[in-house]
C-alpha cells in the first residue's frame, strides 16, 4: 500500500505558505512514525497512548497559537493543519491536543490572571501539567446554561459542588478548568486534582474514542482558594469562546480522519482483486471514491477558508458551526463508505476506516451536536431562534 | 566549533518517477522533494554536537541547486541550524558530482569549517562522490559511512565508527575533516512548531558564480567530466502466477513449469 501523502485534488497546497506546509509535514511524519504503529492496539485495549505526551510537547503542539510563554505562535491555519494530521492518526490523540490547547490553555490565557498564566501556560506547553475542561453535566449537554454545579464563597475560599461528565483527559489531568455558577452566573475555576473533594472516574465500556481518557468529575464540598477563579470569565459566553476554539480545530481534524479513510479505500481498491479485476475498476467502487473525494475536498476548502478568516480576526462562531457540522458529518460518511470498500477486512483494526468511523460518531456529537450546529446556522440565516 | 552540513533534496520515495521524452532526464513536474534521508542524519548529528559542545558551536547548512531547495534548507533551520546558504546560479546547472563539489568546496572554504557533515549518498542518483570530492578540493581528511562520532577532549579530533562488512572500524580523524553519515548514527528530530516559527526569521544567504569567485567553465555541465546520456528503466517483471490445487499437485505443476516454460531444469 502506498504511504499516506495527504489528499489534495484541488492543489490546495498552493494556497499554503512555506511554514504552514512545514508544520503540516512535520506533524504528518510524527503521526506516521509515532502514532500509527501502535494506535490500533491502544484502541483495542481502551488506553490512551501516554507515551506520546512528551514527544507531542517537544513538537510544540500544545498551545501552539500562543505567541509567548515558549509556545510556537503559529497562525490558525497551521494550527488547523496540525489538528488535521493528528486526527489522521486518531481522534483520541487530536482530542487530547484540542483539550490541552483550546479548552485549558486558551481559557487560562484569555480569562486568567498574570499569576495563573505564568504558573500554568509554560507548564502545560511542556506537558508537565495535563488539563481537562469541565462544562457538560450528566443532565446538561446541549443546554449548558442550565448547569447545576455551583461555587459558593466561604471566607478566602470557594466551595464547589456538582458533577461533570464526558470529560476528555479527566482522569489523567493535573488540573481542570471547571465551569460553575457563582451567585447564578457561570464562572471558570482552576481546580487542581489534589484538592480534597475532587474525584475523577474514568468511564468504561465506550465503543468510540477508545484511545482517549473520558471521565466523570465529581466535586463534593471541594474547596479551592479564591485566587483560583478565572477573573475575566463571566457568563456562558466564556466557555462558548473556548468551544469556538476547539470546534475550529475539530473542523480540520475531521478532514484528517477523512483523508486517512479515503487514502486507505483508494489503495485497497487498487490491490483487492475480485472477478479477476481490482475492485477499483468497478463502477460502484469508483462512484464511492468519487463521492468521498468530492466531499473531502469541499471540507478541506471550508476548513482553509475558515482558518484564513480566523487569522484575519473576522470569523464568527456560526461560520465555525457550519464547518464543524459539515466536516465531521462528511468525514463520518466517508469513513462508513471506506469501510464498505474494504469489505470484511474493513471491520478489523488492522485497517483504519472503522476506528475512524467509531471515533467520528463521538466527534459528530461532542463540541456541539450536529443538531445544535444546525440550529445555530438556522438562527444566523433567519434571525429566529429555534433552540427551545 | 564551526560545523557545516551539506544537504540536498531528492524525490520522495513514494513519487512516481517519469522519464522525459528523450530519456535523458527525469520529469520534475509533480514530484515531491524531501531532504535526502542520509542528510537528515547529518543535520541531526550537527545539532547534537552543538547541544553537547555549547553555544559557541554553530551549524550552517549548505545546498546547491534550484529554488525548491529553499524548503529543505528551511527544514534544517527549523530543526535548529543557525544559518543556511543556497548556492544557486544558472551556470551551476547540469553539473556532475565533481563539478558540484567544486562549488560546495569553494563555499565551504570561505566559512572555515572545523567539521563538515553530509549524508553518505543521495538516494536519488546514488553516486556517493560529492563529499569525498569536497574533501579532496579542501585537502581535508575524511571518514565515510559513519555510525558514531565522539569528539576528542580538545575539540581538535574525532573518534568515529565506520560500518564495514561484519563489524565496525574505529578511526581517529584530525579536524578539520569531512564525515559522511550512515543510518544508525542518530534519530533525526522532527522540526518543532516553535522551531519552524524561528526559522521563518532566519535568512537564507544566496551565493552565485561571481560571489564565489568561480568561472562558468569550471562548474555546471561545462565543468563536468561526465555527462548522463540516457536513462533506461528496468524491464518489468512478469506477473506472478499462482498455482492451484493441493501441495502434491502444486509441486508437480511447479516442476513442469520450471522444466517446460522457464527451462531451468
Amino acid at each position: 500500500m502506498r504511504r499516506f501523502d495527504g489528499f489534495d485534488y484541488m492543489d490546495i497546497d498552493a494556497q499554503l505558505s512555506e511554514d504552514e506546509r512545514l508544520v503540516r509535514d512535520s506533524v504528518r511524519s510524527f503521526v506516521e512514525e509515532m502514532v500509527l504503529p501502535e494506535i490500533h492496539l491502544h484502541y483495542d485495549r481502551g488506553t490512551f497512548p501516554k507515551d506520546l505526551i512528551e514527544p507531542l510537547s517537544k513538537l510544540g503542539v500544545f498551545g501552539a497559537t500562543i505567541n509567548e510563554y515558549g509556545c510556537a505562535g503559529v497562525n490558525n491555519v497551521s494550527y488547523g493543519l496540525m489538528m488535521q494530521e493528528l486526527e489522521r492518526g486518531d481522534s483520541g490523540v487530536r482530542s487530547f491536543a484540542s483539550v490541552q490547547s483550546a479548552l485549558v490553555m486558551y481559557p487560562i490565557y484569555a480569562f486568567g490572571s498574570t499569576e495563573q498564566k505564568d504558573k500554568w501556560i509554560p507548564a502545560m506547553a511542556k506537558a508537565e501539567a495535563i488539563g481537562c475542561f469541565g462544562l457538560t453535566e450528566p443532565d446538561y449537554g446541549s443546554n449548558p446554561e442550565g448547569m447545576i454545579t455551583t461555587a459558593v464563597e466561604d471566607g478566602n475560599e470557594y466551595v464547589i459542588n456538582g458533577a461533570k461528565m464526558w470529560i476528555t483527559n479527566g482522569s489523567m489531568a493535573d488540573v481542570a478548568v471547571v465551569w460553575a455558577k457563582l451567585d447564578g452566573k457561570i464562572r471558570g475555576f482552576i481546580i487542581e486534582k489534589d484538592r480534597p473533594g475532587f474525584e475523577a472516574k474514568e468511564m468504561s465500556f465506550k465503543l468510540s474514542l477508545r484511545a482517549s481518557d473520558t471521565s466523570e468529575l465529581i466535586f463534593s464540598d471541594c474547596r479551592i482558594p479564591k485566587d483560583n477563579i478565572l477573573p475575566e470569565s463571566g457568563g456562558l459566553k466564556s466557555p462558548l469562546m473556548c468551544l469556538s476554539q476547539a470546534r475550529y480545530g475539530i473542523a480540520w481534524g475531521a478532514v484528517g480522519a477523512g483523508m486517512a479513510c479515503l487514502h486507505e479505500a483508494i489503495e485497497y481498491s487498487k490491490e483487492r482483486i475480485q472477478f479477476d479485476r481490482p475492485i477499483g475498476a468497478f463502477q460502484l467502487t469508483q462512484h464511492k471514491l468519487a463521492d468521498m473525494a468530492t466531499e473531502l475536498t469541499a471540507a478541506q476548502l471550508m476548513a482553509l477558508r475558515l482558518g484564513r478568516l480566523k487569522d484575519e480576526g473576522k470569523v464568527d462562531f456560526a461560520q465555525i458551526s457550519m464547518a464543524k457540522r459539515n466536516n465531521v458529518r462528511k468525514a463520518l460518511e466517508i469513513a462508513r463508505t471506506a469501510r464498505t470498500v474494504l469489505g470484511a477486512n474493513g471491520v478489523t483494526g488492522e485497517y483504519h476506516a472503522m476506528r475512524h468511523m467509531c471515533n467520528l460518531e463521538s466527534v459528530d456529537t461532542y463540541e456541539g451536536t450536529y443538531e445544535i450546529h444546525t440550529l445555530i446556522i438556522g438562527h444566523k440565516l433567519t434571525g429566529l431562534e429555534a433552540y427551545t | 566549533m564551526k560545523i557545516g552540513v551539506m544537504v540536498k533534496n531528492v524525490p520522495d520515495t513514494e513519487s512516481k518517477i517519469k522519464l522525459s521524452a528523450d530519456r535523458k532526464s527525469i520529469e520534475m513536474q509533480g514530484v515531491k522533494f524531501v531532504m535526502n534521508t542520509y542528510d537528515e542524519f547529518a543535520v541531526e548529528e550537527a545539532l547534537q554536537l552543538k547541544e553537547k559542545l555549547g553555544a559557541d558551536t554553530t551549524v550552517t547548512v549548505f545546498s546547491l541547486g534550484p529554488e525548491r531547495l529553499v524548503e529543505t534548507l528551511r527544514t534544517a533551520l527549523a530543526m535548529g541550524a543557525d544559518a543556511a546558504v543556497h548556492l544557486t546560479d544558472p551556470a551551476f546547472e547540469g553539473g556532475d558530482s565533481i563539478a558540484n563539489a567544486k562549488v560546495l568546496a569553494k563555499a565551504a572554504e570561505a566559512e572555515g569549517f572545523d567539521l563538515i557533515l553530509g549524508g553518505k549518498q543521495g538516494i536519488d542518483f546514488d553516486s556517493a562522490q560529492t563529499l569525498s570530492a569536497v574533501a579532496e578540493f579542501l585537502g581535508m581528511g575524511q571518514a565515510q559511512v559513519v555510525t558514531d562520532i565522539e569528539v576528542g577532549g580538545d575539540n581538535t579530533s574525532l573518534k568515529v565508527r565506520r560500518r564495514i562488512e561484519g563489524g565496525d572500524e574505529i578511526v581517529d580523524v584530525t579536524l578539520p575533516a569531512i564525515i559522511s553519515c550512515e543510518k544508525g548514527l542518530n534519530e533525526p528530530r522532527y522540526a518543532s512548531l516553535p522551531g519552524i516559527m524561528k526559522a521563518k526569521k532566519k535568512e537564507i544567504k544566496k551565493l552565485g558564480l561571481s560571489e564565489l569567485g568561480l568561472s562558468a567553465d569550471e562548474v555546471g555541465a561545462a565543468g563536468s567530466g561526465t555527462q548522463v546520456v540516457g536513462y533506461s528503466p528496468l524491464k518489468e517483471r512478469p506477473p506472478v502466477k499462482m498455482l492451484e490445487g493441493g501441495p502434491a499437485e502444486q509441486a508437480k505443476e511447479l516442476v513442469r513449469l520450471l522444466r517446460e516454460e522457464a527451462k531451468v531444469l
